[in-house]
């Protein structure tokens, strides 16, 4: 029995991993939550708005570091992150101003706009390709480390290290941040009350004398803010490849339908759910085990890493079976 | 929608017009040789050999947005699972596949579903604070009892012959058997999706589609028991003689010097006219069954449901149960154009399921097809396939038109080298400029 190295271990192969991703979810699906409760329609652009924006982010990188700036042990883009959030902020209301609006004055059928957004996805994925390449790109620069394995081990003599690297760090920092700040303004700045009232009932908040035009317009705003975040933490945590920003589409939803479409507290909790079963399901426990006390020859692992989608898959369908307006009470069915 | 779909009348030409401009396309790739056209008669026929398939599939995507309004985002995972079908049914049995470990895999699927089974029944039957705990036991004892048998069974199997094959093989029937059972396959999933996602919102079965497309493709790429995945499967049977073997018959290179062809130009051209029959009367008589259900009293029902599903409750239609059945219908036809796929390409290449190509694109068929329109469907997915391996052609062609007056540098290198992507931003414009401005398609229903 060793406690300490198997909690070690927990922590460095599971907890900050998947708190990581989680937060790069929550963020995610935080933006497909609020369109949904303001728009109403599951936004299928949302997985290909966050690599456009990243993609954005990336060059301005590079211009930042062939200029010689940076951010000293922070990764330059992190200083680009302002400047990727304005451009896309542009071109998704833009593509507000050409696709969604003329649907959403003819109140069409959500799943007409769905099928839009499948349209601006097709676009979105072509412009991110034209812009920077199907390649899989690397960013981060700066510190690599919080804690390294070997400064661990000897603070503390385990034989287990643990390690944190700076854009896990910084992922999980810039998430609470951001989540503060959008609490913050959605309860109490006038907008954001507008905000919820028209999500809650469009008659009644056009009623009392809300613009709807700007509650849709700042709710771009945010979603693209969140998405562009999302998936600059992402890209430094992982790496740039376009076609990874599609597949994140299904983990994202699942977050948001997990804590309930249209409650922003629920996607940040839906986030972090679907993460650690990810994580956990996907990671081979035996060292773990061993650890404790049981020794086996199979590696404890319950699915292998190539079907963590479908563990997303399998928490949608049981919300979907058990609970379908999710943990948190979304909208309606 | 519905305020859509009460346009003005179209003339009665537009079909049979489009109809000979795509007729027009395939002479001249046949014919003119220049920066446009290949001029040969093989290219033209495989394109129309895969446009016949892509019609199939756009024919089952169709029954399920045109006829329900039901949005499939996981048109990728029901081809490719359709396409299983023809390696499990027609290739060559592999030796010792079976005996090394065929029996326990299906013991352990049987376990596995039975697990499935058996936790639906204990939530049903029981209740009160036993329900859930009992629930769990039976899932997590299932799983390990599953993960006991189909581990070791997968290990030897895969461990069989690994270089040449390694998989379980097929039962070496005819390759025609298959695609029925490639519609089976898909219908079978399809049931599984729908029973959970569907008489929800109607965003919810577009998510639960795109996860287990998703899901089918990475079981494919994984498993290599089933489907070699990356090291993809080879060899699969043809229904039509293969062209070696017709260029080696004499009588066939006598008669190919009778039209003044080399036999293996002709012998390229007699198979994919063979396939393109094949395909067309599938295409066909899939058709014909699709406007005859339509005209029916049950053709009324779905698009009554389809275009108030209150008032179609109301007079007493089992909304849910009718979205299932169609939605069911249109996968299995997925299924049976992903089965003729693999059988036409004689090989089934997991990695090669992409969902832009295989689940986007076939929408973009439809919709610029004229979605509820059969015809229209067919016709636009024969066209936008042209057009999707033209652009391969003319998409460079008419960035180096562009880019000719800008200088030499690296910009202008860029945006020819990144010419090909471009064909995604085309299709996205196509696909919402049509939605917009021509939401009922080129051949709009009547």
């Amino acid at each position: 029995m060793d406690i300490l190295n198997a909690l070690v271990a927990i922590l460095n192969f599971v907890v900050i991993p998947a708190a990581a991703y989680g937060a790069q979810l929550a963020l995610g699906a935080l933006g497909v939550t609020l369109i949904y409760g303001i728009l109403r329609f599951s936004n299928f652009a949302h997985g290909d708005t966050m690599a456009f924006g990243t993609a954005l982010v990336i060059l301005v990188t590079w211009g930042l570091q062939a200029l010689g700036i940076s951010l000293g042990p922070l990764p330059t883009a992190l200083l680009a992150l302002p400047i990727g959030i304005a451009l896309t902020s542009v071109l998704v209301l833009g593509v507000d101003r050409a696709v969604y609006r003329f649907y959403r004055r003819k109140r069409s059928a959500p799943i007409i706009l769905v099928m839009a957004s499948v349209g601006v996805m097709f676009i979105m994925n072509g412009l991110t390709r034209l812009v920077i390449g199907v390649d899989e790109i690397r960013f981060d620069d700066g510190a690599r480390f919080l804690i390294s394995v070997q400064q661990f081990r000897a603070w503390t003599g385990l034989s287990e290290g643990l390690s944190l690297r700076v854009s896990q760090a910084l992922t999980l920092v810039v998430t609470a941040l951001a989540c503060w700040a959008l609490f913050r303004f959605l309860n109490r700045s006038r907008a954001g009350k507008a905000m919820r009232a028209y999500s809650d009932n469009e008659d009644l908040a056009l009623l009392s004398g809300i613009d709807p035009e700007r509650v849709v317009r700042l709710t771009w705003l945010i979603a693209a803010a969140l998405a562009v975040t999302a998936g600059t933490l992402y890209g430094l945590d992982k790496s740039f490849k376009v076609f990874n920003y599609f597949q994140i589409l299904l983990p994202i939803f699942a977050a948001s339908i997990v804590g309930g479409l249209g409650n922003p507290l629920g996607a940040v909790a839906g986030g972090f759910i679907v993460a650690f079963s990810e994580v956990a399901v996907t990671y081979p426990w035996r060292k773990i085990a061993a650890y404790l006390g049981f020794e086996t020859d199979g590696l404890l692992q319950l699915l292998s890493t190539e079907y963590k989608f479908a563990v997303s898959f399998v928490i949608l369908i049981v919300v979907l079976l058990f609970r379908p307006t999710g943990l948190f009470r979304g909208k309606s069915v | 929608m519905s305020n859509t779909r009460q346009a003005d009348a179209v003339s009665p030409w537009r079909a049979p017009i489009l109809f000979l401009i795509l007729v027009a396309l395939f002479v001249a790739e046949g014919t003119m040789r220049n920066a446009l056209f290949s001029g040969s008669w093989n290219t033209a026929l495989a394109i129309l050999n895969m446009g016949l398939i892509s019609a199939i599939m756009a024919l089952g995507v169709n029954m399920q947005w045109g006829y329900a309004g039901l949005f499939n985002a996981g048109v990728v995972g029901f081809l490719a699972l359709g396409g299983l079908a023809p390696v499990l049914i027609s290739t060559e049995p592999v030796q010792g596949a079976w005996a090394a470990g065929g029996a326990r895999v299906l013991v352990a699927l049987v376990v596995g579903l039975g697990t499935l089974v058996l936790a639906a029944q204990v939530w049903r039957r029981f209740s009160g604070p036993l329900r859930v705990p009992a629930l769990i036991a039976v899932l997590i004892i299932g799983f390990v009892v599953y993960r006991g048998l189909f581990d070791p069974a997968v290990m030897a199997i895969e461990a069989n012959d690994s270089a040449r094959t390694g998989n379980i093989g097929g039962l070496g029937w005819p390759v025609l058997l298959s695609w029925p059972v490639g519609a089976l396959f898909a219908a079978a999933a399809a049931w599984g999706v729908g029973k959970v996602a569907l008489g929800l919102r109607s965003d919810y079965l577009a998510i639960a589609t795109l996860g287990i497309g998703e899901i089918i493709v990475a079981v494919m790429r994984n498993e290599e028991w089933l489907s070699r995945g990356v090291k993809n499967v080879s060899g699969i049977p043809r229904p039509v003689p293969y062209e070696l073997d017709l260029q080696n018959s004499p009588d066939f290179v006598a008669r190919a010097a009778d039209w003044g062809l080399s036999p293996t130009v002709a012998s390229g051209i007699w198979v994919k006219l063979l396939y393109a029959g094949l395909f067309g009367l599938v295409l066909l008589g899939l058709i014909l069954l699709a406007e005859l259900a339509l005209k029916s009293p049950w053709g009324r029902m779905m698009r009554a449901i389809r275009d108030n599903e209150t008032a179609a409750e109301a007079m007493g239609k089992d909304v849910t149960r009718r979205h299932l059945q169609i939605f069911i219908i249109g996968s299995a036809v997925i299924g049976l154009a992903g089965a003729m796929m693999v059988t036409l390409d004689g090989l089934l290449s997991p990695t090669s399921f992409n969902p832009l190509r295989y689940t986007f694109l076939i929408w973009v068929m439809v919709i610029v097809g004229g979605s509820g329109n059969n015809w229209g469907a067919a016709l636009g997915a024969i066209l936008i396939w042209f057009l999707w391996i033209k652009a391969e052609v003319w998409g460079p062609e008419f960035m180096r038109l562009v880019t000719a007056p800008m200088p030499e540098g690296v910009l202008r290198d860029h945006l020819l080298g990144s010419a090909p992507h471009m064909r995604f931003i085309a299709l996205g414009l196509v696909l919402l400029v049509v939605l917009r401005f021509a939401p009922r398609g080129l051949v709009p229903e009547k």
